[in-house]
């Protein structure tokens, strides 16, 4: 399902990506090819260490890997040109499959800095203490995250849960045109688990993307994505519609393994 | 009362490094001796400060005593310098009296300005501190009125090249019988006081630099809370150096009698200068039954440009007593400036169930070295110790943290916490801890921390995709390092010290 009947408008567009670990020779990704249009949700799913997780990491800028060829394209600039802030000013989300912590920063204070980036990035004055005291508060009770969080620093002795709807909250304050999303089902329980894809799924809209990346079907039975993609040793091996999440449910990877070298 | 003493001030601009904000020079014509030490010298000092002869005698002594140990500077920390020449440098500078002081506040260095209005200090108390020359008669000279958003009240001396200059709150000050004025003021005031606490804490055999301060030491502030009485405002000295070549060798004394409590500030700056410049200075802190003194540090002398060029050499000799029962001394320290730290802001802790604290926060960057910490002296029952040191360490700086921790026989259940974190920034600088424990009573209880950290790429990367540059994610993390520490600040100097931190980082990373 696309945005609407007209025509499409790519958000993200991946090229050719060739990707390897930084400094060594490794390649993880081995020519990736993806187009996100605006209003639309995709699945990347796929094995362990089948180059998911990299994928959304190198479109975000993360330093540990290196692209060797390829490109990445956000409304049609350059994401490769630009530094990791940057590219989350101009309205990329990553939620983290491993929260960092960071001692003694307070999570208020970290993100109103976050938000402030954004908008001065945007030419939009600094939100106001109060403003952003109301938007943290609304976030924090829509995610489930308990306010007295708040006051400890950011994911620092929080359960593997509370660190997922920390992010969660960070989505909703930032409010990306594209939101990445890594591994966010992993370790949650049912209940936070709905709370996620509740969240997500109402960020969903004409203007927004989500590129979501689950090594389990579990998470799709309540976002429905657009498409399905299957990565296989670093490409894409094949693409559909949500019965691809369904079918890969029942046949498991090693179908599509074959498939792939079948075909 | 001090009567404000006239200065002119100009800022020069040539030979500023962009990077150090307190690097203006303020022409003052000043009264300043020969270089070098002798005893002439002593005797000149005293002389111009109008000193009783007990006071000569005493800086006599201890001048004497410092030609026996001059062999002897301290080589046990570690830093690295140059042997200072002694005798290549100045041991006084007065600003001298003239009549044509600024005749406004717009003649005054507006640095002078920005940096007493983050105190939130009045306009008119400003004016006296700048020693802006006015007819008699202001209105509202004492009271002040506060510009609006100042949190609170601060009563303010300001000393110049170890000479104070002014300072503010007197009448206020008078009404609560505290005394707050400058040591050369207090020894004609309160002599007696003077003359029993001076030195008691820190005599002038304790070590090199205390010896050469006793003998030298030009001016400083003086604080007497008598019995009862907690100081309704913040007291606080603003230093600077300012004459080449200068050494600054001042001296603070504070007294909290019986059941009184005071909360002292101190901020430092000083100009840049290609040269080094020794500032060995000593305090002496004295707490009686159930009084508390609470002592901030808010340091930020000249740390010498990128390459290690200049820099104050900051020697640096403080302690306090918890002489009664039930005293408290706290200490609280944020060092970014100076090419070298070396102190030991410490505590005797002698009146039983008396507590003592060190919280500090040591950031160097460059060529900056800083070996500080602090000493728990426990000689009462009961006596409870607190210490919480973080270290940063950015570009080639080295930080050192050393303690002491010493439970004498006599101080049955006597309890320590020690805490040392040290924070790497780069690949190139030094983290170093170095505590001394010696406990000689069975009944007592020492806990230690310690923790070593560097900020790691993915915390970095973290901050990066919320939309914070490299300097910005940086500064977030160590203000996070040294939250613990900032809240034991009253609250100006916690916004102040965050600032100085995000200013001493500028230029790093990235």
């Amino acid at each position: 399902m696309a945005s609407n009947n007209g025509a499409k408008q790519p958000l993200l567009e991946v090229r050719d990506l060739h990707v390897v670990v930084a400094g060594t020779n490794t390649e993880i990704l081995k020519g990736v090819d993806l187009t996100v249009n605006l209003g639309e949700v995709h699945a990347i799913m796929g094995p362990n260490g089948s180059g998911k997780s990299t994928l959304v990491n190198v479109i975000a800028g993360r330093p540990d890997y290196e692209v060797t060829s390829g490109e990445v394209l956000l409304h049609g600039q350059d994401v490769l040109a630009m530094l990791p802030e940057v590219r989350a000013r101009e309205g990329m989300f990553l939620a983290f499959q491993y929260p960092l912590e960071l001692p003694g920063v307070r999570p208020w204070q970290f993100l109103k800095a976050a938000v402030d980036a954004v908008r001065k990035h945007r030419g939009e004055t600094e939100v106001s203490a109060r403003e952003f005291d109301q938007m943290y508060k609304a976030a924090a009770i829509e995610m489930g995250l308990k306010p007295e969080l708040a006051k400890r620093a950011m994911n620092e002795g929080f359960s593997g849960g509370e660190k997922k709807r920390n992010e969660m909250v960070q989505l909703a304050l930032l409010n990306p045109k594209l939101a990445l999303l890594d591994e966010t089902d992993s370790g949650l329980d049912i209940d936070a688990l709905k709370t996620v894809a509740e969240a997500v799924n109402n960020r969903r809209g004409p203007e927004r993307s989500i590129l979501l990346v689950t090594h389990y079907q579990r998470l799709l039975n309540y976002i429905k994505p657009d498409f399905v993609h299957v990565l296989v040793s670093g490409r894409i091996a094949v693409s559909g519609g949500p019965e691809l999440a369904h079918e890969l449910e029942s046949k498991g990877y090693d179908w599509v393994k074959e498939t792939a070298a079948a075909g | 009362m001090t009567s404000p003493k006239v200065i002119s001030r100009k800022t020069s601009s040539k030979d500023l490094d962009q990077d150090y904000r307190w690097g203006f020079v303020t022409d003052i014509e000043s009264e300043t001796a020969p270089k070098g030490l002798s005893e002439d010298v002593v005797r000149f000092i005293s002389q111009k400060k109008e000193e009783p002869e007990w006071l000569l005698e005493w800086r006599l002594k201890a001048y004497r005593h410092f030609l026996t140990i001059q062999d002897k500077e301290p080589d046990w920390a570690m830093i690295k310098y140059p042997k200072i020449d002694l005798q290549d440098m100045h041991y006084y500078s007065a600003p001298k009296k003239q009549g044509d002081g600024p005749k406004s506040m717009d003649e005054v260095d507006p640095e002078l300005i920005a940096a007493f209005d983050k105190l939130g200090i009045p306009i008119q108390e400003q004016k006296k501190l700048a020693g802006v020359v006015e007819e008699e008669g202001e209105p509202g000279e004492e009271d002040g009125v506060r510009p609006p958003g100042a949190p609170s009240q601060v009563a303010v001396d300001a000393v110049f090249d170890s000479v104070s200059v002014a300072t503010t709150y007197q009448k206020m000050l008078e009404e609560h019988g505290v005394v707050f004025c400058s040591v050369s003021e207090a020894v004609k005031r309160v002599p007696e006081i003077v003359k029993k606490y001076l030195g008691s804490v820190v005599p002038y055999t304790d070590n090199y630099y205390a010896a050469l301060n006793s003998a030298v030491f030009s001016d400083g502030s003086f604080v007497y809370i008598p019995k009862g009485v907690r100081c309704p405002i913040e007291l606080m000295t603003y230093f600077r150096i300012n004459t080449l070549d200068s050494g600054q060798f001042e001296r603070t004394l504070i007294i909290a009698e019986d059941s009184s409590y005071v909360s002292y500030l101190e901020g430092c700056t000083a100009p840049m200068r290609k040269s080094h410049q020794l500032h060995a200075a000593v305090v002496e802190l004295v707490a009686l039954d159930n009084a508390e003194i609470k002592y901030s540090t808010l340091q930020n002398w000249y740390p010498g440009d990128k390459e290690g060029k200049g820099g104050v050499y900051n020697f640096v000799t403080k302690r306090g007593k918890c002489q009664g029962v039930n005293s408290k001394i706290s200490w609280t320290q944020v060092e970014t400036g100076s090419a070298i730290t070396w102190k030991y802001p410490s505590v005797i802790l002698q009146g039983d169930n008396s507590i003592g604290e060190f919280y500090s926060v040591a950031l160097v960057n460059n060529h900056q070295q800083a070996d500080t910490g602090t000493k728990m002296i426990h000689i009462g029952k009961n006596t409870k110790s607190t210490i919480v040191a973080k270290g940063i360490s950015a570009g080639k700086g080295q930080s050192t943290y050393r303690g002491l921790v010493q439970i004498l026989p006599t101080a049955e259940n006597a309890t320590n916490f020690t805490q040392c974190d040290s924070l790497l920034v780069g690949d190139k600088c030094g983290a170093h801890t170095v505590p001394y424990i010696e406990v000689r009573n069975p009944t007592a209880r020492m806990e230690h921390e310690a923790s070593t950290s560097k900020v790691s790429d993915d915390q970095l990367f973290y901050c990066q995709q919320r939309g914070l540059d490299q300097e910005e994610a940086h500064y977030v993390i160590i203000n996070g390092f040294c939250r613990g520490i900032f809240k034991e600040l009253p609250f100006e100097f916690a916004m102040e010290a965050s600032q100085l931190l995000k200013v001493s980082l500028e230029g790093t990373v990235g």
